[in-house]
């Protein structure tokens, strides 16, 4: 049922795709965790301005995937931006609402002893509230992290030139080339579920007095 | 302005309702695939869900299946799992079962979650007033437990849903049934009427769902918080957050 022989042929060729999807990936997230940050803390404080931008990000999460990167070609053509802005958008669907509610899980009273301190509003927010917010901001992360990876197998319908490991899926499917669909879906899954365990790692490392919740109901 | 009349072109014709191939077909695999989907996994997830939750036991298993669960990308799924299917039902095995499966591991992670920390969240006082008035376990999840955590529970089946029908699309890529059809045929025929039309179909399929369950949502909210305006309300969120997460 496997073609070892395609396999072993093809190992450059994963190495490469493997590459093109963490590197494909971490541009959304870091791009999505910098507009999500802004966001977050403009919401944070103006508790008004909430409401239209969690609407919005629920809007954005009804769509799916397969629709919203077919839907760019014909407007923004074809480029990385085409793959990449779905997937930013849908990284600030997780990441915007874990921002808020970080900043959130500041209690008042540290945030007054800090005024009391004559902290300013900005060294205020990065070196008291920033550090207490990073918990639920790390979990969101992790969250859209993952979900990220899943999602960039969707931009192989892109074209060859996108897609990660998800090139392979796709054009395993449409050869009915069973080998190639494995040699795409199973490096996808482990990649996912090792950044998965990575985070958990990291979230372990930066936030040691904050023990796991024990139901692990990810933001919140 | 030209997407959009030719999406009206698409979606007003006689021909896209028409046969095999037709929106009405598209649209009752879509909406099949979607409710069997979620059926499984609430059998699955809601049972193990509120005896986790209540009996406070198999926590770290829950946790560690919602995660994998989560981490899990569909499309791999669905790959993984056609070739198998294909192999032992080539009749049926084909249409349905590799996106239905990767659907239910889908759906899984939000009800599973949501349910465990929805009994967990009931207060305390209140579950040992109920077991001091005499109630058994099995009343205390019942008449208490389930009630006052149902705006959760429904939360996670309501995340479950959305994410399901928006996900369900991925099988077309696979040229499996559903709503997806039309967006994989209208980009690989070029026809953008059909493209978007399906994206308009699928789009407002999911939305549906969402309003009726949110409104399922706030009705039970209203019962099982008395007032409205109480602070969970005027929360962010509400405790906890729904666990939403866009799909690949």
């Amino acid at each position: 049922m496997i073609d070892w022989a395609w396999l072993a042929d093809h190992v450059p060729a994963l190495l490469y795709r493997t590459g093109q999807h963490l590197y494909l990936a971490a541009i959304a997230v870091v791009v999505g965790l910098a507009i999500s940050f802004a966001l977050g803390v403009v919401a944070a404080r103006r508790r008004r301005l909430y409401p239209p931008f969690a609407l919005v990000a629920g809007l954005v999460y009804t769509i799916p995937s397969l629709a919203l990167f077919a839907a760019l070609v014909p407007i923004v053509g074809l480029s990385v931006l085409t793959a990449e802005i779905p997937l930013v958008l849908y990284t600030l669907v997780i990441l915007f609402r874990n921002v808020v509610a970080g900043f959130d899980a500041v209690p008042a009273e540290v945030r007054e002893a800090a005024d009391a301190m004559s902290y300013a509003s900005t060294s205020r927010l990065l070196r008291v509230e920033l550090p207490l917010a990073v918990p639920l901001i790390l979990a969101g992360v992790r969250v859209a992290t993952v979900s990220t990876i899943g999602l960039v197998t969707i931009t192989a319908t892109l074209g060859d030139a996108f897609g990660g490991l998800g090139f392979f899926i796709y054009e395993g499917a449409r050869r009915s080339f069973p080998t190639e669909i494995y040699a795409g879906a199973i490096p996808t899954i482990l990649l996912a579920l090792a950044l998965d365990r990575l985070f958990v790692g990291v979230q372990g490392r930066l936030t040691p007095w904050a023990r796991r919740r024990p139901d692990g109901a990810v933001p919140g | 302005m030209n997407i959009i009349a030719e999406t009206a072109a698409w979606l007003s014709d006689p021909a896209s309702w028409a046969g095999p191939n037709g929106i009405p077909v598209r649209f009752a695999e879509h909406v099949g695939i979607s409710l069997a989907s979620l059926l499984i996994a609430l059998a699955i997830a809601l049972p193990a869900g509120l005896y986790v939750g209540h009996t406070r036991r198999g926590t770290g298993v829950a946790v560690g299946i919602a995660n994998v669960g989560r981490a899990v990308p569909s499309l791999a799924l669905i790959g993984l799992v056609l070739p198998i299917t294909q192999a032992l039902d080539p009749a049926n095995g084909f249409s349905l079962y590799p996106t239905i499966f990767a659907m239910v591991v889908l759906a899984i992670p939000p009800v599973l979650v949501n349910a465990d920390a929805g009994i967990r969240g009931v207060d305390g006082e209140i579950v040992q007033a109920a077991r001091g008035m005499g109630l058994t376990e099995r009343q205390v999840l019942g008449r208490i437990e389930v009630p006052l955590a149902l705006p959760v529970v429904l939360g996670g089946v309501r995340s479950a849903t959305v994410q399901v029908i928006a996900t369900t699309t991925l099988g077309a890529i696979f040229a499996l049934g559903g709503l997806g059809r039309f967006i994989v045929d209208g980009i690989a025929q070029n026809d953008d009427g059909m493209l978007f039309g399906g994206v308009v179909l699928v789009g407002t399929l999911a939305m549906a769902a969402e309003g009726i369950l949110a409104a399922l949502q706030r009705r039970a909210s209203a019962a099982s918080s008395g007032p409205p305006g109480r602070a969970a309300d005027r929360g962010v969120a509400g405790p906890p957050l729904p666990d939403i997460a866009p799909y690949g």
